[in-house]
């Protein structure tokens, strides 16, 4: 008597199950020990009516509808710690949250202020609904040149791809006008896409619109193509996540490397520029998209130690542990949300940690982290004198204007 | 046909609306021009008392139980056949719930030209001229007003509902009513707003969240600078529309008419059915990143600060002030 | 219930709006158009109508930049009929577009027709009280919420200040929709995408669209900034100071 794996009439748990296994590493979800590491490390998990080990109990017992019919999943910040951790090496956030995101998102359970995000991110191309014309207006009237593909030149040595908030927030484009002094210090060729640059759609992608997702990345595609130039640099570990493991499998493919990267390459040319001592003691944080996401943990410490006068301190989670800021996977827009679930923030914890190794400054590489650390700071007295900035800030503050 | 310009009277539960006197106002602007007379036309039953402060030449008045309340068909009914007799050189209503159910309507019906979102008229030699609002209030158009009988619908701002008013009673003729058999429209009940809450058209301190505040939790932050001051939140509608305040909170053209001595609007971009129900207001302040918001055309005072690095700062300095 | 909902594309005002060089409307280089934020409440109230008393669905939308999505768009939320008003349609006025959509409307014989009580371009009056004379059809606006109820419906009508009047409306009629009962829903773009392969959108020409005996804008301009606010400059705490002198000056504080 033959019997066949899956029933003719799949339940919804079971088609749910099936469609992992399309994913890359996705059947490793039949190996799953209920060991509840997963639910145990994530920053959320005590929030969560079903974190993943129970998401994953749900599915083996054919009542994952429970799941969809409840806004638990909203709390996952695609963090990858689960997937760190995992004894089964299940791709956790890339295969089994996503995929339930998207089952989220067509059931229509969706929290207000993502729907918002989306929605802006289809019609502006950035996540923050301004308007596309302006994504270039933060270098408008800068000293250093920031030149835009297609206007001021076809082609370039470097594309650098700028990012929504680096565009738009006016704290995160104190990075972006760093970033461009940087640039211009090397003497690199380099150019930007301005208003034809969209939103990569890496976040909007991990929390379940796939669809949205492809249509940015084909505009990106589409404006890229355009020009010739020899690699792309990016400051945003979202969108570097986005065009190395992404965008090739849609036709989209370019060397690319996180300016971390691209600076120590050029790190003998660099150094000598770094003239301004700045005494500080700086707790570096490993974003998730760098660090466990793409195994970038020592470039960001190297670039940090050549800067005259840092000394470098670990807080108690860093390197692999690193404890998300909260704005992964559509957490950077549900703030509201996260707030009335949790009645907590991963940026208060993570400010405790800076203060516990007695750092002056916070370094971070995402252009999420400067704001959400900064509000963090805001709220604990005892921050009122750490500084938080990425990096390039503190490079840029060493050379000489 | 007539030179006369009529002013449609909006009342609701036995009070005269606003709206109506800044219409009147309006009406005599024009008036003035064309050489005609103020008419109010004022539609219900035992509500004849409601003229004695219009400030128009005369009064008609139509009577009728089908008139105790507003309801579209009946004022659609009424005013119909009153204004195609009349043919007056202009009829003005309120660009509002009422007026809004009503002028276009006619304007259909009769086939007569119909101007919207109009903030005040004019007059240039023989035309008249209008000019309204358009696009968030960002826009403004104008133009001439086309004869020889045209529809009018007001939106508040350009003239005091205080020039709308008088001191001496007009002058009231009864007109029949038409025959309200079979109405479409019926009234079943009124549902009052909630007056377990705080009455913000009373409140002299009032703090204005708009969209800027960008969720529920952030509200807090208005509270305590609210409560340092004295005064009470309120918001606009998208505020409320996400359910963030109740509606017993929301200022503008749904919802409630403030005339505070103080008014802080926080992330506010200050669209006209915001800016609408901020009547009279002493010292009226604005917050907002957009150096381009509508709302810095009417604040008095202006700071393209960031609310949420500012509200920290200013309630402790006011909690300080207070006596900290 | 057979509803149809009527959709108006309007000018989308993230971007900055400029006047043309006539200096009688606006600047089409950069405008964009959006679809009405009060047209999509429509939409969302017709198909939890639908959702709740069965029916079919109709939605009607101007052939002008975005329609196709927005159409497919309200297919994937449930709308069954997809109708693109075709003709030249950029400066037309509401009586214009009544006209053109009352000769549609009037084939399809609709319980309920829905439509955003205004649009932020409407300067003749909105679209939904021309279309109920058209149509002789009653009308009532600002309604935020319907139940239908024997051979009509019961509305809920907003009146400032927060007073709700709750009326019944004999079918069929015209409803200016001020807030459908729950916000509009999101539809991932997947299952846009993957109606667009299959749903129709029949194209129906406006004909005639004279702009009738309606007024003529002789000038459009930007609101006077004589009356701008004072600005405080400053960081934070040069802001706050400045804010705290003025409400002592107020005698506030």
């Amino acid at each position: 008597m033959t019997t066949t794996a899956i029933s003719p009439h799949p339940s919804f748990s079971e088609s749910f199950f099936s469609s992992l296994y399309e994913l890359a590493d996705g059947e490793r979800i039949r190996t799953c020990l209920q060991c509840g590491m997963c639910g145990g490390v994530c920053p959320f998990g005590y929030a969560m009516e079903f974190p993943p080990n129970k998401m994953i109990a749900t599915l083996r017992a054919d009542v994952f509808d429970r799941v969809i019919k409840t806004e638990s999943v909203w709390m996952c910040i695609s963090c990858y710690a689960c997937a760190q951790v995992c004894p089964s090496k299940i791709p956790l956030t890339t295969t089994l949250m996503t995929r339930a995101k998207e089952e989220l998102l067509l059931a229509g359970n969706v929290p207000s202020e993502l729907q918002q995000a989306l929605e802006k991110s289809d019609r502006y191309n950035n996540v923050l609904g301004e308007s596309p014309r302006k994504r270039a207006d933060w270098a408008k009237g800068l000293k250093y040149s920031v030149p835009l593909m297609g206007k001021d030149k076809r082609s370039a040595d470097v594309l650098w791809f700028v990012g929504d908030y680096a565009s738009y927030h006016p704290r995160v484009q104190l990075v972006s006008k760093a970033f461009a002094k940087i640039l211009n210090a090397l003497g690199i060729d380099f150019g930007i896409l301005g208003p034809d640059e969209c939103s990569d759609g890496d976040s909007q992608r991990l929390a379940g619109e796939r669809g949205l997702f492809e249509k940015l990345a084909t505009k990106n595609g589409q404006a890229l193509r355009k020009y010739t130039f020899n690699q792309i640099i990016i400051t945003d570990p979202h969108a570097y996540n986005a065009f190395k493991n992404e965008y090739p499998a849609l036709g989209i493919s370019y060397p690319v490397k996180h300016y971390t990267q691209f600076l120590l390459e050029r790190l003998d040319q660099l150094k000598p520029l770094l003239k301004t001592e700045a005494k500080t003691r700086v707790a570096y944080h490993d974003p998730c998209y760098l660090g466990r996401a793409n195994n970038i943990y020592e470039e960001p410490r190297q670039l940090l130690q050549a800067i005259p006068g840092v000394e470098l301190v670990e807080m108690s989670h860093n390197h692999t542990t690193s404890l998300c800021c909260g704005g992964g996977g559509g957490g950077m827009w549900m703030d509201g949300f996260q707030w009335e679930k949790a009645h907590a923030r991963t940026t208060d914890w993570r400010i405790k940690e800076a203060l516990a190794v007695k750092a002056n400054t916070l370094a971070v590489a995402c252009p999420y982290e400067p704001p959400r650390f900064e509000d963090a700071a805001k709220n604990n007295q005892e921050a009122a004198e750490l500084a938080v900035k990425d990096i390039v800030e503190l490079i840029a503050d060493a050379m000489s204007d | 046909m007539s030179q006369d310009v009529f002013v449609i009277v909006e009342h609701l539960r036995g009070k005269v609306a606003d709206i109506s006197y800044v219409m009147l106002a309006a009406a005599r602007v024009m008036a003035q021009a064309t050489g005609g007379q103020v008419v109010a036309v004022l539609l219900g039953n035992n509500a004849a008392g409601l003229a004695d402060n219009l400030a128009a030449d005369r009064v008609l008045y139509v009577e009728h139980p089908a008139l105790s309340d507003f309801t579209s068909a009946a004022y659609q009914t009424v005013l119909d056949g009153l204004l195609r007799e009349q043919a007056p050189r202009a009829a003005l209503l309120g660009d509002t719930s009422m007026g809004g159910d009503v002028a276009a309507w006619l304007a259909a019906r009769l086939a007569w030209p119909l101007v919207s979102s109009c903030r005040s008229m004019g007059a240039e030699g023989d035309a008249l001229k209008f000019v309204s609002q358009t696009c968030g209030g960002k826009i403004m158009a104008e133009g001439d007003l086309p004869g020889p009988s045209a529809l009018v619908m007001m939106v508040p701002g350009g003239y005091k509902p205080e020039q709308g008013q008088s001191a001496q009673a007009p002058q009231v003729t009864q007109v029949m009513a038409p025959s309200l058999e079979g109405l479409r429209v019926t009234v079943d009940s009124y549902i009052e707003p909630d007056t377990s809450d705080v009455d913000i058209t009373k409140e002299p301190i009032l703090i204005g969240v708009g969209r800027g505040i960008q969720n529920q939790d952030n509200i807090e932050l208005a509270q305590e600078l609210a409560q340092a001051l004295g005064g009470v939140v309120c918001a606009s509608r998208p505020v409320v529309d996400q359910g963030w305040m109740p509606t017993t909170r929301l200022v503008g053209k749904s919802g409630k008419t403030i005339k505070p001595k103080l008014y802080i609007a926080l992330g506010v971009s200050g669209a006209p059915e915001h800016v609408e129900g901020v009547a009279d207001c002493e010292m009226f302040i604005a917050i907002n990143t957009d150096p381009n918001a509508p709302i810095f055309d009417i604040a008095k005072y202006g700071s393209q600060i960031d609310m949420f690095d500012l509200l920290p700062v200013l309630t402790e300095q006011v909690q300080q002030a207070k006596g900290g | 219930m057979n509803v149809v909902v009527v959709v108006k594309l309007v000018p989308d005002l993230v971007e900055e709006l400029a006047i043309d060089e006539s200096g009688t409307a606006l600047d089409t280089t950069y405008l964009r158009l959006i679809v009405n934020e009060l047209d999509n409440h429509a939409i969302e109230q017709a198909i939890l109508l639908k959702e709740r008393a069965g029916g079919q669905v109709t939605v009607i939308a101007p052939d002008l930049e975005g329609v196709d999505d927005v159409l497919f768009t309200a297919a994937a939320k449930g709308a069954d009929r997809l109708i693109k008003l075709t003709g030249d349609l950029s400066a037309v006025n509401n009586f214009a577009l009544a006209n053109a959509l009352a000769a549609i409307i009037k084939e399809i014989k609709p319980d309920l027709v829905l439509t955003g009580v205004q649009a932020n371009n409407d300067l003749d009056g909105s679209v939904g009280p021309r279309l109920a004379a058209q149509l002789g059809m009653a009308y009532v606006g600002y309604v935020s919420g319907v139940t239908p109820v024997g051979d009509g419906v019961k509305v809920r009508k907003e009146y400032a200040g927060g007073l709700v009047a709750q009326m019944t409306v004999k079918l069929p009629a015209v409803l200016g929709i001020q807030a459908a009962e729950k916000p509009p829903r999101y539809v991932p773009i997947s299952k846009v995408r993957q109606v667009s392969k299959t749903a129709k959108l029949e194209a129906r020409p406006a004909g005639d669209l004279d702009t009738g005996n309606g007024a003529t804008v002789s000038r459009m301009f930007k609101p006077e900034t004589g009356a701008h606010a004072t600005m405080i400059e400053g960081d934070v705490d040069e802001v706050a100071d400045r804010l705290v002198a003025l409400f002592k000056e107020q005698g506030v504080l």
